[in-house]
């Protein structure tokens, strides 16, 4: 791979932009397709498909191997509320690779002593995600269980097409979150994308427990084919 | 600390242009039970020190071996380990699958 190569790689990482590498691996002659150039791509149906998938692989085209790399956005996770689940999912997402962020208004919850080496912004959603550029490579959790503070984080959530959107609270407490939500304009497709009660059903308890749920699920979402996703979900 | 995939391709540009001879090494192909799927790459550098996987640790060794030879030579090769053979490589994956494995030099 060519310097030039790796540093463009590196770049739109940076950017949190996807790109692939497309390498001929006979001959090791090699272009680099960003995301926004695939649609007029000679190879964009494969590309398309690939980058869809998160997925590298090889094809074949014109008699050609072609190995396409596929070079995604790290995943993030951004939740909201820092709470006592919080301080155990934090550092058990960063070891899955994430990069994590914790928004909580209230300064008590949000304190570095809680949540130490972390990314913590002690504001209010409105304040606090838009500057984040929440994308569709996002996880989002939503866990004050306070309305004030999850459900705007929601609405936000639903406009940046977060992969997987979580949010605390039993069947109850999601109906009527559902409906506050439908009132302040969300869509019944938006409140269907919401993995609540959060977290794969492993009969989690303490804290821990449930942040091992969460990011169980999480990995679901991210890494099952669609279908299989919501079999495991249900 | 765990290396993840933007940081080999990082390490890849710093070694680079601190004046290292660099490889990368990926996964292109997968068959039957592989340990890391297509994608997953190694970093190394003329010193040997290298960052990243291509297996659960099975062939790395190997996949270092010949990747000094493509700094040295600059041209890329493909490898490729299977059940463990004593016909093709010394090494191979006791998980029974067969990854192909593009090795290229940087710069």
């Amino acid at each position: 791979m060519k310097l030039e190569t790796v540093t463009q790689v590196n770049v739109e990482r940076a950017a949190r932009r996807p790109v692939i590498v497309v390498t001929d691996t006979a001959s090791g002659e090699q272009r680099l397709v960003k995301a926004k150039d695939i649609a007029t791509d000679p190879l964009s149906a494969e590309l398309a498909k690939q980058l869809r998938m998160g997925k590298s692989g090889t094809v074949e085209s014109g008699g050609k191997k072609l190995f396409l790399n596929v070079y995604a956005p790290t995943a993030r996770l951004v939740i909201v509320g820092a709470v006592h689940i919080s301080q155990a999912l934090a550092p058990l997402a960063r070891s899955l690779g994430y990069d994590v962020t914790v928004v909580d208004p209230r300064t008590a919850f949000a304190s570095p002593e809680r949540f130490p080496d972390l990314p913590l912004i002690a504001e209010w959603p409105d304040v606090a995600l838009p500057p984040l550029n929440i994308d569709h490579y996002t996880a989002f959790v939503a866990v004050t269980h306070d309305p004030k503070i999850d459900d705007p984080a929601l609405l936000h959530a639903f406009a940046r097409d977060c992969f997987y959107i979580g949010a605390l609270g039993s069947r109850k407490t999601h109906a009527k979150r559902a409906e506050r939500l439908k009132a302040q304009g969300a869509s019944d497709a938006d409140i269907a994308r919401i993995h609540a009660p959060i977290g794969l059903n492993i009969g989690a308890v303490s804290p821990s427990e449930i942040a091992v749920s969460i990011m169980a699920e999480i990995t679901a979402e991210l890494r099952l084919p669609k279908e299989a996703a919501k079999v495991q979900a249900a | 600390m765990l290396n993840r995939d933007e940081d080999i391709l990082q390490a890849a540009e710093n070694w680079q242009k601190a004046g290292h001879g660099v490889a990368l090494a990926t996964v292109v192909e997968t068959w039957g039970s592989a340990p890391r799927p297509a994608g997953s790459s190694l970093v190394i550098n003329d010193d040997g020190t290298f960052l990243g996987s291509v297996s659960g640790g099975c062939v790395e060794g190997a996949v270092v071996t010949e990747a000094l030879d493509v700094i040295a030579s600059g041209k890329p090769k493909m490898l490729e380990f299977g059940v463990a053979d004593e016909t093709a490589w010394n090494v191979g994956l006791s998980c029974g699958g067969t990854i192909r494995v593009f090795v290229e030099k940087v710069g």
